[in-house]
């Protein structure tokens, strides 16, 4: 298949007129149509009311023809809330929801002009690295249909790598944009904590969510960012910072940039593959002007399991919510007898039945870690060890600009290889995690292929509300490699 | 390794009503990822301070005031037993 349009590209055709929103957005559904029973990618397609919106640019096009997505066709992740449209976060407990109101980044993409057409499968609540865990079934790699694209933002990865959109939104809690950006050969951002407006996510980990963008180049994902990041009066965790203009910084100049290394961290435990393509990627950087320094993040290497005691901890709580009351699955409870409590038995059926085993998994461990007797030895332990993670980030933005790791230490895996053993999914997170618990900017942008054509990805990490440098650097490896210009074959 | 009542104490706390197969199957599988998080237990962290969040503190304070919220209609609309006309969630008996 030829190289599919970038967001620009398409935007720029509409705003000249060579193309009409209504024809964008009809090829758009047609080559979902095509794929889409191969890939699974999508939980809803929005068809009618994509055209009818398209119709309605098409006619306004006065008015909207100034806006940075004009008609450009995107899908969000389906924990991503959109009013009227069902949004399950690919759980049974949630399969009937319709949100009374907007996430605020897709009411920022809608008011720059973004025609949604569906939302994109995902691993349940976001809890998962192959998009396995969907109540509704797994996504297909279109790079090899018989691997995972990754996840927890499966869907989305799929659907911009394979050609239906130029742009899906996913969040990223524990690497969840990254990861399977990388194993889909697409660009996946994950801002800075606080950056992007958290109102309409479907809370995982609270202090550890964001939304970002998945988008074919990195100066797309730089464009998408710009529109959904900002403060929002709806999340008090939304920052107040300024945005930064951040098409403008990519200049494709890195000679003053410094790139960190912590070599020790990635040996020993990474695909011989990827650790190739790092290392030559690491030499187009310093062929560009990047100096290149070796750092030591002492403490990353517990990144992952203080990860799984703060992000099941926080599950536990948000997941809560979910009792069959107010909204979602309710389980009916029979037979009581008179003078008993009927209430707590229809929770914990409802529970029962409306999550699946990844999701009780995570939400069996926080409890546990926040109990009594256990909380101080796993929970608050876990919390100062992030703080030396933090803190071992700090120190290395002293000496470097950027930290570069691979993104994933292997190529997406086949579909059911992990499924039996949560653990060992749970360790291939371990370059992605430490973003997240320390709050970090991070970039994934595809940097080769296996003999097997299976996408990698390199991974770029900046300071906090340095976005700007992380995609500077990201776009300047881009601008010399050509790795993005490739598609999958999927017919 | 958890034992059987262990599992089922922490179901209990979290509103969770497993079958045998899940008792058994997180008895083995928290087992395994506490034995492995365990090696948090490592690091010296006498007087590191925990980290809850990552954000600067800011002044996150707002007036006071009224503002527009979700009308109770279309609050119950997702509820899967709503009182409609009385605007409340309708819930199993709590007390005979």
């Amino acid at each position: 298949m030829n190289h599919p349009a970038t967001l620009r590209a398409i935007r720029d055709a509409v705003r000249s007129r060579a193309r009409s929103v209504g024809d964008v957005c009809r090829e758009a559904l047609e080559r979902l149509d095509a794929v889409e029973p191969a890939l699974h990618a999508f939980n809803t397609v929005t068809r009618d009311q994509a055209l009818a919106r398209a119709e309605r640019l098409d006619r306004d096009l006065g008015q909207w023809r100034d806006r940075p997505l004009v008609g450009v066709p995107i899908a969000l992740k389906d924990n991503l809330c959109t009013q009227g449209i069902r949004t399950t976060a690919s759980s049974r407990i949630l399969e009937t929801f319709v949100p009374p109101y907007d996430a605020t980044a897709v009411a920022r993409l809608e008011a720059a002009g973004a025609v949604v057409i569906g939302k994109t499968n995902c691993d349940e609540f976001a809890m998962g690295s192959s998009n396995e865990n969907s109540a509704f079934g797994a996504v297909a790699n279109p790079w090899a249909l018989d691997r995972t694209p990754g996840g927890s933002s499966g869907g989305s990865a799929a659907a911009v790598a394979s050609g239906i959109v130029p742009l899906a939104l996913g969040s990223d809690t524990g690497g969840s944009i990254r990861q399977p950006a990388a194993m889909c050969g697409v660009v996946g951002v994950k801002p800075t904590y606080g950056r992007v407006s958290r109102y309409g996510l479907i809370a995982f980990g609270s202090s550890l969510d964001q939304i970002g963008p998945l988008t074919r180049t990195v100066h797309d994902a730089a464009l998408a960012l710009g529109v959904i990041a900002g403060p929002d009066p709806a999340d008090a965790t939304s920052a107040p910072e300024p945005v930064a203009d951040y098409e403008a910084a990519l200049t494709g100049e890195i000679g003053d940039v410094r790139v960190g290394v912590p070599a020790r961290l990635i040996e020993g435990g990474v695909h011989p593959e990827v650790a190739r393509a790092f290392q030559t990627s690491l030499d187009v950087l310093r062929s560009r002007g990047a100096a290149l320094v070796d750092i030591e993040l002492p403490h990353a290497k517990y990144a992952t399991a203080v990860y799984y005691l703060v992000a099941t901890a926080e599950a536990s709580s948000n997941l809560a919510r979910y009792d069959g009351v107010r909204y979602g699955f309710r389980a009916r409870v029979e037979g009581q007898a008179k003078g008993e409590d009927a209430l707590r038995p229809m929770y914990a059926r409802t529970r029962e039945h409306g999550f699946g085993p990844e999701v009780k998994r995570r939400i069996m461990l926080g409890t546990y870690v926040l109990s009594a007797g256990y909380y101080d030895a796993y929970y608050l332990k876990a919390q100062q060890v992030r703080t030396l993670i933090l803190r071992d980030y700090d120190h290395a933005f002293e000496r470097v600009d950027v930290v570069a790791m691979p993104t994933s230490p292997t190529p997406a895996f086949k579909l059911g290889d992990r499924v039996a053993d949560p653990l060992q999914m749970y360790l291939a997170d371990v370059f992605t995690v430490s973003a997240n618990l320390a709050g970090l900017p991070a970039v994934s942008v595809p940097c080769g292929f296996t003999a097997g054509r299976l996408p990698i990805g390199l991974q770029l990490t900046g300071r906090r509300f340095d976005e700007s440098t992380v995609l500077r650097v990201a776009d300047a490896y881009e601008r010399h490699t050509s790795w993005w210009k490739e598609a999958p074959a999927l017919s | 390794m958890f034992s059987r009542a262990e599992v089922e104490a922490i179901a209990s706390l979290a509103n969770l009503e497993l079958d045998a197969n899940e008792i058994a199957m997180f008895a083995r599988q928290l087992g395994e990822i506490l034995a492995y998080a365990d090696e948090v237990q490592q690091v010296d962290t006498r007087s590191v301070p925990p980290t809850a969040s990552v954000l600067a503190p800011f002044p996150s304070d707002r007036p006071d005031e009224v503002r527009p919220s979700l009308a109770r209609d279309v609050a119950l609309a997702n509820a899967p037993d709503p009182a409609a006309g009385a605007g409340l969630f309708r819930v199993p008996r709590v007390i005979g």
